[in-house]
């Protein structure tokens, strides 16, 4: 067992937990924010994808303990009341059916905008889908994800 | 997973102490391939030596030649803009952004899996592996499957390419597991041209004397098309057999060069 | 804004989703929690000789250890199929018993032999592998045309040379003899490949027991929770129906797989019983891979006879259908009632024969999957109709015309009666959408770039709304496949929809709440749909087969039905008017003509009150019903792909994706655009990337998406998504369906388009590159 002390959500947390777990255990398990999925283990779906110092990881390959200090945010704390204009953007395209992979899908989402915002980059389909590669959906076939990450980069 | 105890040493001689004090211990860089492994039940070590706390994150350039620390990630290679175009594009085709954010260049060559993109990087640059204890040179550095000159307590502090001429690399995805079903990386450095090959072979990376041959001949992609690459040592699975592959090493080779 | 039917009304259901707070199984977490992990075989084929469970109980944190033995001693009964099929010698199908924790054998690779209960997962897991299980390994197959073969691995005793049944529809000798007089007969060998369904939420159940009520509930992932308490208590003998409560809350995906109810659950309620714990398992994806029940895996050989003027005059096949190692719950039906009785087509075809012979082997059970046996006759059909035309010399898409069905009913010779359709609107609408005139200028701009460009071809049919239980019945199904709702107006006048279907995806508690806010013309936030809970909803028959919209949304109109002519009555009795003369609209109730009016809130707060009411009436406003659909529907279209194949690789891309299908009534278009998207993916899929392998002594391969590709963003373009309709005149709003059609119709456009571009024929799904890049060079 090892204290590990992070903020998440903006919320500063600590908890004893084993060496061995994993973030994504943490934060379903310890901490209760059950928005982070798990779908795989081969870090390849993409459903538990959440923000770490501001850049988007998967939290089913990260072990918590070796995240002391870090700033961490799911899916529940993406917005506060308000939707953020991602989670709209899901509304309004259609761009989820049953939900299991859209937390992992607009975590993502957001930071491929942040980030092609931040060098100034255009962002074409092509690029979304290319970005979209780690991210695995079953139900919508990708195309209306598409379209709001497309919404949601024009109004972030 | 299995129970680990974890360590986060914050240097390298600590590192190297706390790799010969554990029972089975293993270093523990960007995760993305050791953790799964371990989530897999497919790995058990009894302790985990994290090594980035060590300063080993950053890219330097002296005289053309660039040093990436081994701990800095696929994100920062590939955003970096300070590693030749042909590294740079292969940093940025690495599994998915997510992964790039968190996997590194060190944890990529001490893990050698055989489908893995730097040590296509790594020997067809003649770069050289800097560990806790020596200087590698990429000849000696790949031994075979998942297997490197690496001793157990060895870490990789750094890798420092040379200056390349020219540079290209060409990669043909796996279509479920998106490493490489093939890659050739073909350079020219120091008047010597070096091709290897990542993804094909049945002891992981190698060079292709055919290709470097032809290609220290004429530098184009045309020269590759007279070049005869056999289907021997190849790997074969579901996704692609010796044959096949044979022929996407003569395909990315010629893409490889065009690139470059 | 409208948010009737046709409206393109924003999803009710999202916000729980993208703000992260949805409610799956794995989310939970019960008082005395405990976990079980399961010991799997990890031979194909293995006679089990002992279990040592000594190692496992003495460590750390580990409740219990629970075999086979102890299962079969508390009168657990065996898993079963619910659907009964008859071999053409009149012999009843070979059913072999298949225990929720294997005894004596073990049968394929994951095959459950005992469970450890623990106090965390990981405990568990880790325990499970302390489990030490002697076997006796024996010889295994996993191919089904190896597993009929002289010689082969027996795999249960009672299915000698593993066949289960031999079965046939159709005429045999008239379909014989008219290839026989056909001016030109076209042939073709295929397979159907095998596919994991790949659902991203995990299988997953959480079981409660409850001592002092000898009581049980059962959260799990489940498309039909009332079918799931049915077979577990009349079946499993778990607990009878009314001590066990099963929950399927938020479900992520289904397409089938979470239709059956598999061992886990089973044992996870008995061992809650067992440990007085509650139980909680939850797959990782590796063992969803040897869980899940798989799709497909059909091996066929069939001849189509054309006569001069190119008309289909027979249509003869011949089929083996992999079952796996066991009988999954409506196995039977997929190769068979789903399968051979759409082998007609869009095509006006008078002599079909079919025969398949269902066969155990040693895999992962086979079911239904997306689309369930109308994917694999419409693969078969339409890669005939493409090879057909090219042999005649034909365009692909004349020869279909010049075979479609025109006139309505249509009484195929397959059982089927297609009640409505316009086959011809839906092909011109995709040729013209998919710009097929300028083809041969595309074609030509991609040779320039060095790709072959290829265009394919697929006009699909498929029977939905499933189904009509009379029929059903008649053909072996164990269950009644209606639907039923009750609607439910509280003394305020809000709704509640308590429905039999289950959304897991589907978008139920937006498009349900349509056809009530539609009907009431009140505002759809009043509306609210309750399912997934036994212990609230009446009964079901749950989600799958299209069915939700033809058969689940028709109950509720029932329902509805009844409620507006109990409104109608008070209002009248209320009103000192006529019920004739009573009209429902704009949040009112109202004498047509005059002034005179209540709230629709007044009625509710009237029936409720029961102050004044008509004499005789009953307080309350609340209807339910059940529905039990007339005949199946059938949604139709055309779909047009065309691909560019790099040569040099192999590599295919979908260059453009266009469909124009025919669902009849459309709800709202946003959805049923969505449903069609997913599926036009999923059959991009299995024509192109996935595919379950087996090696030779039937270790699986594809474990992992490492090895098994599944469909990603960048592996697919946008799709041009029309529709045309005929209204289907058995349902009460029209509708056909739309859940599956996208999987069921797109899978032969693909192949068709890649074999058009490479000039060779012969290509198995999947078109992996290796396989496009080998038939290329086959071809030269």
């Amino acid at each position: 067992m090892t204290k590990v002390s992070m903020k998440v959500n903006g919320k500063a947390v600590s908890r004893d937990v084993p060496d061995e777990t994993l973030l994504s255990d943490f934060l379903r398990e310890n901490l209760r924010l059950t928005g982070t999925h798990v779908g795989c283990d081969t870090a390849q779906c993409g459903a538990c994808v959440v923000h770490v110092d501001g850049k988007a990881l998967k939290s089913c390959a990260a072990l918590a303990v070796a995240l002391e200090g870090a700033e961490v945010t799911t899916i529940e704390g993406l917005a506060d009341g308000e939707l953020h204009p991602m989670q709209k953007a899901f509304n309004d395209a259609h761009g989820l059916q049953c939900g299991f992979c859209t937390p992992g899908m607009i975590m993502t989402s957001v930071d491929i905008v942040n980030r092609y915002k931040a060098a100034g980059k255009a962002l074409a389909e092509a690029d979304i889908r290319r970005e979209l590669e780690g991210n695995i959906c079953r139900c919508t076939g990708y195309q209306n994800i598409v379209k709001a990450v497309s919404q949601a980069a024009g109004e972030m | 997973m299995y129970p680990t105890k974890y360590h986060k040493p914050s240097s390298v001689a600590d590192a190297v102490a706390l790799l010969t004090g554990g029972e089975d211990a293993a270093i523990l860089a960007g995760g993305q391939t050791l953790l799964t492994t371990m989530k897999q039940h497919l790995a058990a070590p009894s302790d985990l030596v994290d090594v980035r706390g060590l300063g080993l994150r950053g890219i330097t350039s002296a005289g053309g030649a660039v040093t990436i620390g081994a701990t800095t990630t696929h994100a920062e290679v590939a955003a970096s803009g300070k590693v030749p175009a042909a590294l740079e594009g292969l940093a940025a085709g690495i599994g998915d952004p997510q992964v790039r954010n968190a996997g590194t260049i060190g944890g990529s060559l001490a893990n050698n899996d055989p489908a893995a993109d730097y040590p296509a990087a790594v020997l067809a640059m003649g770069a050289t592996v800097n560990t806790s204890k020596r200087e590698i040179g990429a000849d000696d550095y790949f031994r075979g499957l998942f297997d490197t000159a690496l001793d157990d307590d060895e870490i990789i502090i750094a890798v420092r390419f040379p200056a390349a001429e020219r540079a290209g690399y060409a990669k043909f995805r796996h279509p479920a597991s998106r490493f490489a079903l093939v890659g050739v990386f073909v350079a020219k450095t120091a008047g010597s041209v070096r091709v290897a090959v990542t993804g094909a072979g049945e002891s992981g990376v190698f060079r292709h004397a055919g290709l470097e041959a032809a290609l220290t001949a004429d530098w184009s992609a045309d020269a590759v098309d007279g070049i005869e690459v056999s289907a021997e040592g190849l790997m074969s699975d579901i996704h692609g057999d010796a044959e096949y592959r044979a022929n996407l090493i003569k395909v990315m080779a010629k893409r490889a060069v065009a690139a470059s | 804004m409208s948010t009737g039917i046709g409206a393109r009304v924003k999803r009710k259901e999202d916000k729980r989703f993208i703000t992260g707070r949805g409610k799956f199984t794995d989310d939970v977490r019960v008082d005395n929690q405990a976990y079980a992990a399961f010991v799997r075989s990890p031979h194909a084929h293995a006679k089990v000789k002992g279990i040592d469970k000594s190692a496992a109980l003495a460590m750390d944190g580990v409740i219990d250890v629970l075999d086979g033995q102890q299962l079969g001693a508390d009168g657990i009964g065996n898993l079963i199929c619910g659907w009964a099929i008859t071999s053409k010698n009149g012999s009843p199908m070979n059913m072999g018993a298949w225990s929720a924790l294997a005894t004596d054998k073990v049968r394929f690779v994951g095959n459950a032999v005992a469970v450890v209960i623990a106090e965390t997962a990981a405990k568990a897991r880790i325990a499970a592998e302390a489990v030490a299980v002697d076997y006796e390994e024996l010889p295994a197959v996993a191919r089904a045309d190896k597993a009929l073969a002289k010689g082969a691995p027996q795999i249960h005793d009672n299915a000698p040379g593993n066949l289960i049944f031999d079965w046939e529809l159709g005429d045999k000798a008239a379909t014989d003899a008219a290839l026989k007089g056909a001016a030109h007969v076209t042939e073709i060998s295929l397979t159907n490949n095998r596919l994991s369904p790949n659902a991203i939420e995990p299988r997953s159940a959480v079981a409660i027991y409850d001592q002092a009520e000898d009581h049980y509930t059962l959260y799990t992932t489940s498309q039909n929770p009332h079918v799931a308490r049915l077979v577990l208590s009349a079946f499993y003998q778990v607990a009878p129906e009314h001590k066990l409560r099963v929950i399927a809350p938020d479900v992520g995906g289904g397409f089938g797989s979470k239709i059956y109810i598999y061992p886990e659950e089973i044992v996870c309620l008995w061992a809650s019983m067992k440990t007085n714990r509650s139980v909680k398992w939850t797959a990782h994806r590796a063992e969803s891979f040897i869980t899940d029940s798989h799709g497909r895996d059909h091996i066929t050989t069939a001849r189509m006879g054309f006569d001069a003027k190119n008309r289909i005059v027979g249509f003869d096949v011949d089929t083996i259908a992999n079952f796996g190692a066991y009988m999954s719950l409506f196995s039977s039906a997929v190769p068979t009632y789903l399968y051979a009785t759409l082998l007609s087509g869009q095509y006006d075809i008078q002599n079909i024969h079919c025969n398949v012979r269902a066969v155990y082997t040693n895999t992962v059970p086979v079911d239904a999957y997306r689309g369930a046996g109308r994917p694999e006759a419409c693969f078969l059909v339409e890669r005939l109709m493409e090879t057909a035309a090219r042999e005649l010399g034909v365009s692909p898409s004349e020869l279909r015309r010049t075979n479609f069905i025109r006139e309505f009913p249509h009484q195929t010779p397959v059982i089927m009666n297609y009640d409505v359709g316009d086959f011809e609107a839906n092909l011109d609408q995709a040729l013209k959408a998919a710009d097929v005139a300028g083809f041969a200028a595309r074609r030509k701009e991609a040779a320039a770039r060095g790709k072959l460009r290829g265009l394919g071809f697929s006009s699909y049919i498929e029977a939905c709304g499933i189904a009509p239980s009379a029929a059903v019945g008649s053909l072996g199904s164990g269950v009644g496949l209606w639907e039923s709702a009750e609607v439910r107006v509280n003394p305020v006048g809000t709704i509640e929809i308590l429905t039999g279907s289950h959304s897991h995806g589907q978008s139920h508690e937006t498009t349900f709440a349509q056809i009530v806010a539609e009907r009431f013309d009140l505002p759809i936030e009043n509306v609210s749909i309750v399912h997934g809970d036994t212990d609230k909803v009446q009964f079901g028959m749950g989600t799958y087969g299209s069915r939700s919209g033809a058969v689940g949304m028709s109950a509720i109109v029932k329902a509805m039905d009844k409620v507006e002519a109990k409104v109608k009555k008070i209002a009248a009795h209320v009103l000192e008017a006529s019920e004739d003369d009573i009209v429902i609209e704009g949040g009112q109730v109202k004498v047509a003509g005059t002034d005179k009016a209540m709230g629709w809130h007044e009625v509710g707060l009237a029936a409720y009150t029961a102050h004044n009411l008509p004499p005789d009436m009953e307080p309350g406003l609340k209807e339910g019903a059940f529905y039990d659909p007339a005949n199946f529907t059938f949604p139709a279209g055309t779909y047009i792909c065309e691909v560019e194949v790099d040569p040099e690789t192999g590599e295919v891309e979908i260059v453009q994706f266009t469909a124009s299908d025919d669902f009849g009534t459309l709800i709202n278009p946003t959805v049923v655009e969505g449903q069609v998207q997913g599926g036009i993916t999923q059959g991009i899929g299995q024509a192109i990337l996935e595919q379950v392998v087996y090696d030779d002594a039937g270790q699986l391969i594809t474990g992992s998406y490492m090895d098994y590709a599944m469909p990603r963003a960048d592996d697919v373009p946008s799709y041009g998504v029309h529709h045309t309709s005929t209204v289907c005149p058995n349902n009460p709003l029209g509708m056909k369906g739309c859940g599956e059609a996208g999987a069921i119709g797109s899978p032969p456009a693909v192949i068709n388009a890649i074999t058009d571009a490479i000039g060779n024929n012969d290509l198995a799904m999947p078109a992996t590159p290796q396989a496009v890049w080998k038939a290329i060079q086959a071809a030269q």
